[in-house]
Order: C-alpha cells, then sequence, then structure tokens
C-alpha cells in the first residue's frame, strides 16, 4: 500500500454524504444528483447501476471533482476519503489525489488516450508527475504494469501508438495508467461497453485479479446487471438522481424491494419466438455474398489486395422470419446488411422475392426499396435533426408516391406513429424532443410506414437502455406477427438475438463460422468461437440464476 | 413561420454577444440608409415648385428652358441664376441636406481644393473640390453592395462545388480538389492588374473576375461537412428510403453546411470590400470619378497637407470592417453549440 497513507484510522475509505449536484443551465437549473449516500470499504467494490441520465457518472465525477465547476455545483454533501473532504478542497490538494490516491477509467479508451503519445508516455507520464520518477525508472515501471494488465511482450508495445492498438489492450493501457500509483480507490466509468462482450468478460477479470492483488477499493459505474453480478459487492440502484435501493448484490438481485429495481431486473428480453405451421415461402436469398474493398498502393494505385469485409456469406431468410447475424465489432455483419440493401457494391447473387436484384442500379431498385427497409443502431445519428418527425415518416412516402392530400396526409403518419406506440399528435415534434428509446420508435415508424416485407435491424437496441431494450424486442415482435415481417437482425448481443430469431448465422472476420437454428446454436454450439460468445454472454446469468 | 427551438437559442446566443449585435444592428441600419443616398446627399432638390406646378428633379432630367432658361441641357440647379427663375414664379425648391452628389464639384470654394472641413462641406473637399461627405456616403454603399454581392454569389457557387466533391467523392473529388489547389495558388492582383491594363474595369467586371478566385473559399469546409455527413446513418436511411441524390443533398446534407458557411460569410464580405479597397487606392478598381473609399485613402496618400481625407478614410473603413468582424464573432457564438454565457 502506499507509504504516506495518514488516514489508515478504522472505519470506510470512501464516505458520500447526502451528496447533491446541481448543473445552472440556461432554461433553470438541473438537479442530477439528489441526497446522495453510501460508504465503501477497502477491498470492497461497490456497483453503482442505473439508466442513461439516472446520475451515476456524474456521482463518479463528483468524487473526482472532475465537474465543470463553476456551473455545476454541490448544494449539499460531503466526499471523504478517509478522513479527507474533497468537496470543494483546493485545487492543489485534489491534483494531488487524483491518480495518486484516487484513480479512474472511462467507457471510451480510444478518447481517453492521447492519440500523439505512445504507451510508455501515456503511462509514465503519471509516475514522473506524481512520483517525481526519472525517465529510466519510469521505463522499468512501465514494463512492470504492462505486464500487470496482462499485455503480451510489452517491450514491443511501449512505442505503439493507441490507434495500433485493438479496444481491449487500449482499456488494458488505461487501467494500466490507472493502476500506475497504487491507488486505494480506482473508479471504473462503464469500463467495458464499449468492447465487445470476450473482450469484456476478459477486462473484467483483470479488474477482479488486480483487486484481489492490491487490495483497492473500486467503484464500478455500469448499466449492466450481469456485470453486477460478476464483479460487485454491493450494489446501489440510481435511478433520476437518487439512490432507491442498497444492499449486498446477491440479496437485491434475488431478493429486490423498490419497484424500480424490480423493473430493471425484469427488463431483460427473454422469450424465444414462437413459430407454428410449415415452413414459409423464401423471401431473400444471397449467395457466395462477398464486399471486397481494394487496397491501393503506388503511384499507378494498383490493386495490391482486399479487405475481405463480407467474404462468400449465404443467406436464407423466409417470409415472416427472422435470421440473426450476430459478430464483433469488425466481424462484418453491417457490411452485410448494406449490401444486402444495395448501399454498396458486391459481388455474388442476391436475390429478392424470386428475382435478382445484385444487378440494378440505384434507379432500378427504388420501386423495391419499399418493400425492404432498415433501421440503424444509433437512435440520435439516424433521424435528421433538422426535421419535424413528420417530415422524417413522411420522405419515403413521398419518394413512393404514397401520399394523398394534406388531411390523409397527417393520417398516415399518425398511424404509423401508432403502429410503433407513439401518439400521433407528435408528428409535429422534432427528434431531440424524445428519448433514445422512443427517437427508435420513430425510426421503425419510417420503415413500415411503406408497408415492407423485409427489415434490416441494425443493431437496434445497442444504443439504448435496458429497460428499454426490452421493449423495442416486444415491439419488433408484435410487428412482426402482425404483418408477416422477415428480419435480419444484426446484433452482437446474444440476449436480444435469442428473443427474436429462427436462424442464427456468426460471423468472424467477414465468414461464417457457425450457422444454423437459434434454438441448436444456444443450447449445443459446435464451434469455440461461438462458445465463447455465449459464455461471455450468458455466465453471469447462469451465476445469478443458479 | 414556427421557429425551431435551435435557431431560438441561435439567435439568443446572437443577441447576447453585445458587442456583435450592435454592430450587426449597426452596420446594416448604416448601409439601409445609404441606400437612399440619394435623398441624403445630391446636388438636385428632391422636390420643386414652379409655376404651380411639381417636380421631382432627383429622378427626372427636367431641360433648362422649362424653368425658362436658355438651354435644351438638364438644369443646373446650383446656379444662382436658376435659383432666381424659379424665385420668380413663386417657386421653392426642397434640398436633401448636403446639398452634393458624389461628383458634384464645388466651385465656390473661398481655398483652393482639398478645402478643410466647413459648414458647407462638413468634411471638407478633396483635391477636385468634391464634398467627402458625399463621396463617403456613397462609397460605403457602392463598398457594402459590392462586398455583399460577391459574397452571395461566391458562396453560391462555392457551395455547390463543395457539395458535389463531397457527396460523390472518387475521381470527381480528387480532379477538383487539384484543380483549386492549382487555381488558388494562381496571384489574383497580379491577373488583376494585367487585366485592368486591357480594359478600364467597371462594377460589374470588377465583381466577375474577383468572383472567379473568391468562390474556392467556402468549397472546403462544405466539402468537408458533406463528407463527414454523407455516411450519416439518416443520409443512408434516406438512401434505403429511396430518396434520389438531389433531394438528400439539398434537404440532408446543406442545412448541416449551413452552418459552417454562415459562420464563414462575414469573412469573405470583409474580403471582398478589403480587395475593391485595395485594387481602387491603386487606381486599378473602379472607373474614375466613382465613389469609391480606396481612392479616398489614394487622395490621403497624395494630399498629406489635407489631414481630413486620409483619416476619413481610415474611420470610415476601418469603422465598416471593425463592425462585420465584430458580426463575424457574434455569428460564431450564434451556431456555438457549446457557447455558453456565465
Amino acid at each position: 500500500m502506499v507509504a504516506q497513507d495518514t488516514s489508515a484510522t478504522e472505519g470506510p475509505l470512501l464516505t458520500v454524504e447526502s451528496l447533491a449536484v446541481r448543473f445552472h443551465a440556461e432554461g433553470g437549473d438541473v438537479d442530477a444528483v439528489r441526497g446522495v449516500s453510501f460508504t465503501l470499504n477497502r477491498g470492497e467494490t461497490l456497483a453503482v447501476v442505473g439508466e442513461s441520465g439516472s446520475g451515476k457518472s456524474v456521482t463518479a465525477l463528483s468524487v473526482m471533482q472532475l465537474l465543470p465547476y463553476p456551473r455545476a455545483s454541490h448544494p449539499t454533501g460531503s466526499i471523504r476519503l478517509g478522513q479527507e473532504e474533497l468537496v470543494g478542497a483546493p485545487d492543489v490538494f485534489m491534483r494531488s489525489m487524483r491518480g495518486r490516491r484516487i484513480s479512474m477509467i472511462f467507457q471510451e479508451p480510444l478518447s481517453a488516450l492521447n492519440p500523439l503519445h505512445n504507451v510508455e508516455k501515456q503511462v509514465a507520464e503519471v509516475l514522473i508527475q506524481h512520483q517525481g520518477m526519472t525517465k529510466v525508472a519510469a521505463r522499468a515501471r512501465v514494463l512492470e504494469l504492462l505486464d500487470l494488465v496482462g499485455i503480451p511482450d510489452p517491450e514491443s508495445r511501449l512505442d505503439d501508438y493507441p490507434h495500433q492498438l485493438s479496444g481491449g489492450q487500449r482499456q488494458r493501457v488505461m487501467i494500466a495508467m490507472a493502476l500506475a500509483n497504487e491507488p486505494d480507490l480506482l473508479i471504473a466509468d462503464e469500463p467495458t461497453t464499449a468492447l465487445d462482450v470476450t473482450i469484456q468478460a476478459q477486462i473484467l477479470e483483470l479488474l477482479k485479479d488486480l483487486q484481489r492483488r492490491l487490495g483497492m477499493a473500486i467503484l464500478f459505474i455500469t448499466h449492466d446487471l450481469g456485470i453486477v453480478r460478476r464483479m460487485a459487492d454491493r450494489v446501489a440502484v440510481m435511478t433520476q438522481g437518487e439512490i432507491v435501493e442498497a444492499g449486498a448484490t446477491a440479496e437485491v438481485m434475488d431478493n429486490p424491494q423498490h419497484d424500480y429495481t424490480k423493473m430493471l431486473l425484469a427488463a431483460e428480453p427473454k422469450g424465444r419466438p414462437e413459430r407454428s405451421g410449415e415452413v414459409p415461402p423464401p423471401l431473400l436469398r444471397t449467395e457466395n455474398l462477398k464486399v471486397w474493398f481494394p487496397i491501393r498502393r503506388g503511384v499507378f494505385r494498383r490493386i495490391v489486395g482486399h479487405v475481405k469485409a463480407v467474404d462468400g456469406i449465404d443467406i436464407d431468410l423466409a417470409e415472416g422470419r427472422t435470421v440473426g447475424v450476430v459478430g464483433e465489432s469488425g466481424s462484418g455483419k453491417t457490411t452485410l446488411g448494406q449490401a444486402i440493401l444495395r448501399l454498396i457494391r458486391s459481388d455474388g447473387a442476391i436475390s429478392f422475392d424470386g428475382e435478382r436484384i445484385d444487378q440494378r442500379g440505384f434507379k432500378a431498385m427504388r420501386p423495391l426499396r419499399r418493400q425492404m427497409q432498415v433501421v440503424f443502431q444509433d437512435p440520435y445519428g439516424s433521424l435528421s435533426p433538422r426535421l419535424s418527425v413528420g417530415d422524417i415518416i413522411e420522405e419515403g412516402l413521398l419518394v413512393h408516391g404514397l401520399v394523398g392530400q394534406e388531411a390523409s396526409r397527417r393520417d398516415v403518419i399518425a398511424a404509423a406513429l401508432e403502429e410503433v406506440g407513439l401518439d400521433g399528435a407528435m408528428q409535429d415534434r422534432y427528434p431531440h424532443e424524445f428519448s433514445g428509446g422512443q427517437r427508435q420508435r420513430i425510426a421503425i415508424a419510417r420503415a413500415i410506414a411503406l408497408k415492407p416485407r423485409f427489415i434490416v435491424l441494425d443493431e437496434p437496441t445497442s444504443a439504448l437502455d435496458m429497460s428499454v431494450q426490452a421493449q423495442i424486442v416486444d415491439l419488433l415482435r408484435d410487428l412482426q406477427d402482425r404483418y408477416n415481417l422477415a428480419y435480419l437482425f444484426i446484433s452482437h448481443d446474444l440476449k436480444v438475438v435469442r428473443a427474436l430469431s429462427d436462424e442464427v448465422v456468426v460471423m468472424k472476420d467477414g465468414k461464417v463460422v457457425e450457422r444454423g437454428l437459434a434454438q441448436r446454436i444456444f443450447d449445443s454450439p459446435q464451434q469455440d468461437y461461438t462458445k465463447a460468445l455465449l459464455a461471455a454472454a450468458f455466465e453471469h446469468r447462469m451465476i445469478g440464476d443458479g | 413561420m414556427k421557429i425551431s427551438p435551435l435557431n431560438r437559442r441561435r439567435f439568443q446566443n446572437f443577441r447576447r454577444n453585445r458587442r456583435g449585435y450592435v454592430a450587426t444592428i449597426l452596420f446594416f441600419a448604416i448601409f439601409m440608409v445609404t441606400l437612399f443616398a440619394e435623398l441624403i446627399a445630391n446636388d438636385k432638390p428632391l422636390l420643386l415648385s414652379h409655376d404651380g406646378e411639381l417636380y421631382v428633379p432627383f429622378l427626372v432630367a427636367y431641360p433648362e428652358t422649362r424653368f425658362g432658361g436658355d438651354f435644351e441641357t438638364e438644369a443646373d440647379y446650383r446656379d444662382p441664376f436658376l435659383e432666381e427663375l424659379i424665385a420668380e414664379k413663386d417657386g421653392w425648391m426642397l434640398w436633401a441636406p448636403i446639398r452634393y452628389s458624389y461628383d458634384t464639384i464645388n466651385y465656390d470654394l473661398p481655398v483652393p481644393a482639398p478645402a478643410p472641413p466647413s459648414a458647407e462641406n462638413w468634411l471638407g473637399t478633396d483635391d477636385q473640390g468634391r464634398d467627402v461627405m458625399a463621396r463617403v456616403i456613397y462609397g460605403y454603399r457602392l463598398s457594402v453592395l459590392f462586398g455583399l454581392m460577391l459574397t452571395v454569389l461566391s458562396s453560391i457557387i462555392g457551395v455547390a462545388a463543395g457539395a458535389v466533391q463531397g457527396y460523390y467523392g472518387g475521381w470527381l473529388d480528387l480532379v477538383a480538389q487539384r484543380f483549386i489547389e492549382i487555381w488558388e495558388s494562381m496571384p489574383f492582383f497580379f491577373i488583376i492588374l494585367i487585366f485592368s491594363a486591357l480594359f478600364v474595369p467597371g462594377f460589374w467586371t470588377l465583381l466577375s473576375i474577383l468572383l472567379i478566385f473568391s468562390w474556392t473559399a467556402l468549397v472546403a469546409v462544405v466539402r468537408a461537412e458533406f463528407l463527414r455527413a454523407r455516411n450519416f446513418d439518416y443520409v443512408q436511411a434516406a438512401r434505403a428510403l429511396g430518396v434520389s441524390n438531389g433531394v438528400i443533398i439539398f434537404k440532408h446534407l446543406l442545412p448541416n453546411a449551413m452552418v459552417a458557411t454562415i459562420t464563414f460569410l462575414p469573412f469573405v464580405l470583409t474580403g471582398g470590400i478589403t480587395a475593391l479597397t485595395g485594387l481602387d487606392t491603386l487606381g486599378l478598381g473602379l472607373p474614375p470619378g466613382s465613389p469609391s473609399l480606396g481612392e479616398l485613402l489614394a487622395q490621403g496618400k497624395a494630399n498629406l497637407q489635407a489631414p481630413w481625407l486620409g483619416i476619413t478614410a481610415f474611420l470610415v473603413l476601418s469603422l465598416m470592417l471593425t463592425m462585420a468582424m465584430f458580426m463575424a464573432e457574434a455569428v460564431r457564438d450564434a451556431f456555438d453549440p457549446r457557447k455558453t454565457f456565465n
């Protein structure tokens, strides 16, 4: 432990008492956190769980005193590390605490690391700053730290820049930076959210292991209940700036008292699609579909190779059924969706409703666009911020000449909105007035307003809170039953895929690793990669259920 | 029309930059006033009554014979002889506040031209005996009109070029970018020197020449916005809906690029005004006799014994350009999503 530890008396390491955070905004003050209290002992992990906007990240940043003061303020509350009061502590004092006794790791390691510094410089900076180490001494310590966080052959990695590292490696470097001075308290703000599931599992394992070895306390901020089960000794459930329930993890998970906790726990997408009768006629089929991006070099831009984003994929989708495409980032699953919609160039046959469509140009595709639609991952990016909801939904109708007079126009849009569970009167409002879940509903309304037969769903639930995810999954299932829609469901989230798919295709590096009926894939996966994916996604649930 | 909350916030931010807000109002207020320069500074009466009939000499050219004179040419209302003729018939004349137009020569100067400021010529006269105040008023109008037209035209061309390059990308973009790089590296001032050696440039020729070189200013920002935005999900979604390229450019992408464009516009404006003034100062700009601030500046330099010329030109130009810069700052604040005023 750190030598200059003056507060090694009894009592908790971190004490937060009736903390409040207020932001001064133009439209009046916003209370982001209201009267939050918790304690954290040495060597213990406390998870703060909540959905977006619950105030969990703001709470974490208050401990670091890194909020945008003076726009943010603490009307009440105290944060003590040992005996030292942190709220309102002078800046010099806080600087000596950050990185030395309290460290933090962030969600997105690519933006948290300086892109112009190599690994050695990133990590050594903390050592030179706080311990006054020489460059040579720091270098030895950096190697030791990189080894500690499990970066293979650290010596060869010292000169690498962040963009040369994979997502998981970047997060490991972040952790190495955070641990450089052996802090008493590590704040982890959604440290695995931006990572693929298999990498997530590795990082969580690493954090647990490091905690055992170094004896630090971890304040874990997350929205993922699976991670809470796996990591935390105690849990505090936050919503709308308040802690509504707190206690030992197992107790809260198995016997939730507050309605909100119950709702969160019940929110995980459940069930599987129910089918009956014979197999319906096929709607969409691809044969040996390829999307290769040429790599050009030299003066004459000769093609020296290809990035094989999608490399020979066969899809068979029957009317009213769902094929789930599973893969981690970079597996080519999104590119596959775009190729099928003919938004990017591809090789190989694509037939829709018995007709070859891969030879058609943009204009020739237009009549077919009505029947094949798409819903994207990010509901904030997929709606034009400058158009009203009515205009957004109307756009496709206009292209295909489906709008009549002014009066019926509003009715058609209202009907589409009501279809997805929104109020038809909302069509005059703008996208920014809606929550993430509502926006995703609008995006779905835009797609189904055309009465399509086939929709590509490109990670439609990934950017949403857990409780909203389940609602969107229910909505999609409901729409499928009602209109006999065929879905190509692209996701990295196996829980959601299981809830919707009849058939599953597991992709890696543009190729199919394993495919088959959903039931079979989930119950008895054959390939190691599939097994690893399933283990990472469902392991903690099984611990919790068991 | 309903103002979207975003635009309301922008307008509020714009107004919160007090300096820029006041400068903008002042800049355009002065411009609006000078648009009616003929009513403020004119060597012809605004209204004239003669023999029970009303005349509007500043709009219509009446021959001197109409008022009982000898010549068929247009009446010179500043002539004492004509004044007498009109007074004889119970007539009267309503004059503009400044009884000089930009090209009126005051032949009754008590001292040789350039004459210092006096009750008759508020800012004195230039070395040809013309009223400086009148020339400044007309000159301001000309400069701003020139700047505004240059801004509007070069932004239309620049935005169109940037939009097409950014949206389609590929070879088209590559060729156009190289062309613009070569184009921008041409020394346009010297090209204008050559042009004005070949023929006397007027307002429109100067505008065209400067336009040929100023449209590239906006291409880079617009192109960058289009390159960024063309892969946005909502653009992809529009493509998946079957929306045509033209509609995507206008409806989905152009509004994005407008923020960068509008922020840039005041700089194009000041650039245009400065270029015109510079050419005029060198005597290569507008034809001789035009009310130009650059020409006044050149006169100030040539007549150091008459400091009111140089000082007036300097003050007017710096006031105009400073106001335009403050306006640019306020516009930038208005479109900055992170700008907060505490």
